[in-house]
């Protein structure tokens, strides 16, 4: 769309700047404040320099958590992502099953995520849950708040329950505006329908499908409540992620110090992807 | 083969279907029921953990108080996105890429790294465990998400509809409440739907931010779960009716659920 220049629009913006700012600078301020400090209470501060950038950097307690951020994330994009595309090309395009599909689909994004957690918990627990009867019934030994494997896959699980919708629910628009001469021009080249999605819908969902993706890399990256009430971060630490780490680290320890620069380290790395992300989602648009 | 292609939407719904079905059955429970047998349907029905909720105050007290900064945040949040959004849709300014992109940075930044900073700002402005609290601290991300949403949707509205209106001596205000804001109500709906959800899903800030005042349910509920051992009859029936928010209001933004996840980008 044509823009007309005009400095005054600045006017319409202010009361959103003004209350963004309040809420993001001002809390990035005090992270940055108490990166630089040590502090013994007292509200009494020492200038301590890059010392808690180089301790967190080297720390492997935080490199343990990066990488099981990165597994976690890389995992549920790899069945998420696919899974999602194929039930979206399975669901009906018209009749009344499009709304039945739609409204039950979106149900679990609506959910609290506390709720999510809590109710996987109340489904997978080895003894008294549907799922953990289950598998137990199987002859597999499972107990996910004992064993890594399994506390490792319920939360996987619990995700995928929890945010394929999302990929689906973006396939299917992008599948629904597709206009229909396309799929009679592959039928009169008498393509297969293999060919169909290669050709066709595929280089069409490009777009949804990388809002999907990098929609699901960021939220999946800071993800906390799910995990942290599904395992608390356990057994051991091997459920603790990112934010679940930094919590524990703040608001557990109250180590300001660590705990600020790991916040900035963290907040970085989102803004790298961040900056990744609009630069894909603005690529096909004309501003 | 084209036949059996319901098998598909079929299954996995049956998947996300299961884990709601048994918060349900066992919020019918009792808790001697739920530690000592197991079974598919309630053999004891029992209202008693919905009746606790609905007469115990710090239960259905926890409901209001998610409710109230709920919808003070989103008031807050579409009313200050409007304006803004058409401004982004319409006009070119200094620095408005930026600033487009910097209220992005937001919506994506992990509440985590905010937990501590926000518990000392609205502590130092006497704020802390009020309602006001929780719905500004909601705005740093439902504020940037409503602005995308609401771009999105009036950029599809030609710009001829404004002009039409100014030749026809509408004041912008006039034009902008009479007009462009009828045209866009789908926009505006869905933009207040992703605002309440949001704000009604997250925990992490309403948490650190509240203490006994305006508790959300979402933390009474974690709070239960860890001090009185394991009542989860209980906390399985507060599980279900925080689910009924969502579950009503979706049959009326389904078809714009997609638009609205995407940023208002599909």
């Amino acid at each position: 769309m044509n823009k007309t220049a005009n400095p005054r629009a600045w006017l319409f913006v202010i009361p959103v700047v003004g209350l963004v700012a309040f809420n993001a600078l001002i809390p990035l301020m005090t992270v940055v404040n108490y990166s630089v400090q040590e502090t013994f209470g007292d509200n009494v501060f020492f200038w301590e320099g890059v010392k808690w950038f180089e301790q967190v950097l080297n720390s492997d307690r935080f490199h343990d958590a990066f990488l099981r951020q990165l597994a976690f994330t890389g995992m549920i994009l790899a069945i998420e992502v696919p899974l999602g595309i194929a039930v979206a090309l399975s669901m009906p395009r018209k009749g009344p099953w499009v709304s039945v599909c739609l409204v039950l689909m979106a149900l679990p994004l609506l959910i609290p995520w506390n709720v999510v957690g809590a109710m996987w918990n109340i489904f997978a627990l080895p003894d008294t849950g549907l799922l953990g009867r289950m598998i137990n019934g199987l002859g597999i030994e499972y107990n996910f708040t004992q064993q890594p494997v399994a506390a490792w896959l319920t939360t996987v699980l619990m995700d995928v329950w929890h945010w394929t919708s999302l990929v689906v629910l973006l396939a299917y628009a992008g599948l629904c505006s597709i206009p229909d001469a396309y799929y009679q021009a592959a039928k009169i080249d008498g393509a297969s329908s293999w060919a169909v999605f290669w050709r066709i819908q595929l280089p069409k969902l490009k777009r949804v499908l990388t809002i999907a993706i990098l929609l699901r890399f960021m939220d999946s990256f800071m993800i906390y409540t799910e995990p942290f009430v599904l395992t608390g971060g356990g057994p051991g630490n091997t459920t603790t992620f990112l934010s679940i780490d930094l919590v524990k680290i703040a608001l557990g320890q109250f180590d300001l110090g660590p705990a600020a620069a790991m916040s900035l380290i963290y907040f970085l790395v989102v803004l790298l992807l961040c900056w990744v992300f609009y630069t894909l989602m603005m690529r096909g648009e004309d501003r | 083969m084209k036949s059996q292609k319901w098998l598909v939407p079929t299954f996995y719904i049956v998947f996300l279907m299961l884990p709601i079905y048994w918060l349900l059955n066992m919020s019918f429970k009792t808790t001697n029921e739920i530690l000592g047998t197991f079974s598919l349907i309630p053999l004891e029905f029992t209202l008693d953990n919905y009746r606790k909720i609905f007469t115990d105050p710090t239960w259905y007290n926890g409901y209001l108080n998610s409710i109230t900064y709920v919808v003070i945040n989103t008031v807050i949040s579409v009313s200050v996105a409007l304006p803004a959004a058409y401004a982004f849709s319409r006009y070119r300014f200094l620095g408005d890429k930026h600033l487009f992109f910097w209220l992005l940075t937001n919506r994506m930044a992990p509440p985590a790294v905010f937990a501590l900073p926000f518990f000392q700002l609205y502590s130092a402005f006497e704020l802390f465990d009020t309602h006001i609290a929780v719905a500004l601290a909601h705005c740093l991300f439902n504020i940037p998400l409503a602005v995308w949403i609401l771009e999105g949707f009036m950029s599809g509205v030609p710009k001829e509809l404004d002009e039409t209106a100014y030749l026809d001596g509408y004041s912008f205000w006039r034009f902008f409440v009479r007009i462009f804001m009828p045209t866009i109500a789908a926009g505006i709906g869905v933009a207040a739907f992703f605002c309440f959800m949001y704000s009604w899903v997250e925990l992490l800030l309403a948490k650190t931010l509240t203490s006994v005042a305006a508790k959300p349910i979402a933390a009474t509920m974690t709070r239960t779960a860890s001090t009185a051992g394991y009542e989860l009859g209980l906390l399985a029936a507060a599980g279900t009716l925080t689910i009924l928010p969502g579950a009503v209001v979706i049959y009326f933004v389904r078809n714009y659920i997609a638009k609205g996840f995407a940023l208002g980008r599909v």
